[in-house]
């Protein structure tokens, strides 16, 4: 895969955060304020502008060893201030599988 | 069951500490994920959604006990406890970590299970019927076959860089259980006129974005040459497939452009150059493999034992017997299929419980056999009649004894949107919300054969076009859409559905699909006029009529 800042040109509609997958075991983490990942997407750095998106998703695609696949997906901020998932394949990497899983039924 | 030689078990073990020392290598930042993932992709190791996802090879279907066992370690120790049977013969674990990766190769490589040929651009696992063996009137085990071309092609340099994936599919019996025509290749195997065996040869055939259904290209090749004709077509094909545009790169695309009389005449050029080679195979090349499929020392039973015929009277055993149970090419014995297909269960999910339970109901009933069919289902080969009941007392126990093997609650459905990082819309809770819709058993069986399948893409891994009714999931402005496809079908007569008319809602397919139920249960023409037939004498418009009336 081309690295994703030379893949499109970044342009962003909203608040945005930098996921990817956390190169050791495969879960979906979060790009941090801290440079570091986060499974928790109340911990994940905003960015507002495409500016700030591509110096997030930059940081972030140099490091490969932390986490792979890196690309910029879009968030909803409510009111309390809390993150959530601007689209439903968002919703799913954060939450979960929306079924039940055959090993808990 | 098939006894691997020391040239496999080698191999496999020394694809294990390779792939362990890439991990190690990746993992201390040694290799890009950019280097990597070729190597990983050879393994079997996509990335998805939540996690890494792991696939592994069941070839032509065939699974001993002991391996099914070893699944389950897998599932257990490895992942969340299940494993889910993809429509190749493969089963996928959805949450392996990568650092623990090659433990669960090592693992798995002890039973001789392993996950070559599973993703890349190479051949893959060639599949078969899964009553291979088995089935009443099967011209011969397709599976030697399989296996030979499984042999030929591993590794093998011609077929580890092509332009593209490419996957055979070889049946041996009238009824086609192998979905040959939506194969890259497709094999019948049949006799010629001397009583020789040889092949049938299908090619093109494949779904995805640009469905074709599979022509034949030539009517007979003798088993000799097989080899040698599938490398002439490998040949042509890498010389002409199209590199530059991945869409475009399926030998199914290549046979449209040329043309099927073009093509054939390439193959047949080529093939002459080759025929003669080495690639010809000696009769003992051929007896060397049957030898080392045993086959289980049937006993001389009755047709109809006592306790068939006590069992008779329980209508819940009758029930799952009609759907679940068919003829067996010894007298006595049957095949039994194990529905994955629990009303709201994910279509084709195992739990390790139910794994390790079916590897010892496959010791104690089915001499340590259990298959894997293209359905999504699991088989048990070799059941002796007098068992059944008790079989499926057990089975009813761990929840593998729904009575709905091809019935309208026995869909294929890929992970989609759930788990997979390529999809538009999710699949599994639209099968699950169909099969409580459709789980009243008697409605079921009034309805008869019927197969929805579902995909949660284009790249149709749940075989959409070829369902009786084939469900599509695309994404519209951010929402999911679904199109309804009705009269596909996989088998011998392989044809692709047509749309039924503009795409319908997340929260609408199940009721669509009602709709499309009640009005072939009104416009059938008496009971046994099955929902395919209905089809094909009315076509699409009447269906059409029904659903969107009222939408
Ligand atoms: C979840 C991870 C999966 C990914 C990323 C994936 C990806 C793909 C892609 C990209 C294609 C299209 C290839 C092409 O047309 O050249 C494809 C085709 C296919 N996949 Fe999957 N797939 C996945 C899971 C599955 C599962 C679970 C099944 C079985 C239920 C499956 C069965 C198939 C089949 C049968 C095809 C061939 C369709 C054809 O003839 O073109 N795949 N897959
Ligand atoms: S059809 Fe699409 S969504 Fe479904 S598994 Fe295949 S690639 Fe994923």
């Amino acid at each position: 895969m081309t690295s994703p800042l030379e893949q499109k040109k970044i342009k962003i509609a909203g608040p945005s955060v930098v996921t990817a997958n956390r190169t050791w075991d495969g879960i979906v983490v979060y790009r941090t304020a801290a440079k570091g990942w986060s499974p928790d997407l109340s911990e994940a750095a905003i960015v507002r502008n495409s500016d700030e998106a591509k110096a997030l998703l930059a940081e972030a695609v140099a490091d490969d060893v932390g986490a792979v696949g890196a690309y910029i997906a879009p968030v909803q901020i409510g009111e309390d201030g809390r993150i959530e998932p601007g689209n439903l394949r968002e919703q799913i990497r954060s939450t979960g599988v929306t079924i039940g899983q055959p090993a808990q039924v | 069951m098939y006894a691997y030689d020391e040239i496999d078990r080698t191999l496999v073990n020394e694809r294990v500490s390779e792939f362990r020392d890439q991990v190690k290598r990746r993992l201390s930042g040694e290799l890009t994920e950019d280097e990597f993932k070729m190597l990983r992709l050879q393994n079997g190791v996509y990335l998805q959604l939540h996690a890494y996802m792991f696939r592994v090879a069941i070839p032509y279907g065939t699974l001993a006990s002991r391996q099914l066992r070893q699944l389950a370690h897998v599932a257990r120790k490895y992942d969340r406890g299940y494993g889910h049977f993809t429509t190749r013969q493969n089963i996928q674990f959805n949450w392996i970590k990568l650092a623990e990766l090659p433990d669960a190769l090592a693992d798995l490589a002890e039973v001789g299970i392993h996950a070559m040929q599973t993703s890349g651009n190479n051949m893959r696992n060639v599949t078969s019927d899964q009553w291979a063996g088995v089935a009443p009137g099967e011209i011969e085990d397709p599976r030697i076959w399989s296996e030979l071309i499984r042999q030929h092609t591993t590794l093998h340099p011609e077929f580890s860089f092509l332009p593209r994936k490419f996957k055979i599919a070889i049946t041996a019996s009238d009824h086609d259980r192998a979905a040959i025509k939506i194969h890259d290749i497709g094999l019948r195997l049949i006799k010629n006129e001397k009583g020789e065996t040889g092949f049938e040869v299908l090619v093109g055939g494949g779904l995805g974005r640009t469905p074709f259904i599979a022509k034949t290209i030539k009517h007979f090749v003798h088993g000799r040459d097989i080899l040698s004709y599938i490398e002439a077509i490998l040949r042509v094909y890498n010389q002409y497939g199209r590199r530059d545009n991945i869409y475009k790169a399926r030998i199914k695309i290549l046979v449209h452009e040329l043309g099927i009389e073009k093509f054939s005449r390439e193959v047949e050029e080529e093939w002459q150059h080759i025929r003669n080679s080495s690639l010809q195979i000696d009769d003992e090349v051929i007896e060397d493999i049957r030898a080392r499929f045993s086959y289980p020392a049937y006993e001389k039973l009755p047709h109809m034992p006592d306790e068939l015929r006590q069992a008779a009277a329980d209508p819940d055993f009758e029930a799952w017997r009609k759907n679940s149970v068919a003829p067996h090419k010894v007298q006595g014995y049957s095949i039994v299929t194990i529905s994955l297909k629990p009303v709201g269960g994910p279509p084709g999910d195992a739990t390790a419980e139910q794994m390790d339970a079916l590897a010892d109901l496959a010791d104690k009933y089915s001499f340590g056999e259990i298959r894997v069919g293209h359905e999504q289902n699991l088989a048990l080969p070799h059941v002796a009649k007098r068992d059944l009941p008790a079989l499926w007392k057990a089975l009813d126990r761990l929840g593998l004894a729904t009575p709905n093997v091809n019935l309208i609650t026995d869909i294929i459905a890929c992970p989609g949107l759930d788990y997979c990082s390529l999809a538009n819309a999710r699949s599994i809770p639209i099968a699950q919300e169909l099969t409580r819709r459709f789980a009243n058993h008697e409605l079921a069986n009034l309805i008869g054969r019927l197969h929805i399948n579902i995909s949660g893409c284009i790249n149709a891994c749940g075989h959409h076009h070829v369902g009786h009714i084939g469900i599509l999931g695309v994404e519209k402005n951010g929402e999911e859409v679904y199109q309804i496809t009705i009269g596909g079908r996989a088998d011998e007569n392989a044809a692709l559905g047509n749309l039924i008319g503009p795409g319908v809602k997340f929260d609408e397919v199940a009721d669509v699909v009602e709709d499309i139920v009640e009005a072939y249960l009104a416009l059938r023409e008496r009971p046994e006029e099955l929902f395919m037939d209905t089809v094909k004498r009315l076509g699409v418009e009447p269906f059409k009529e029904r659903v969107y009336a009222t939408r």
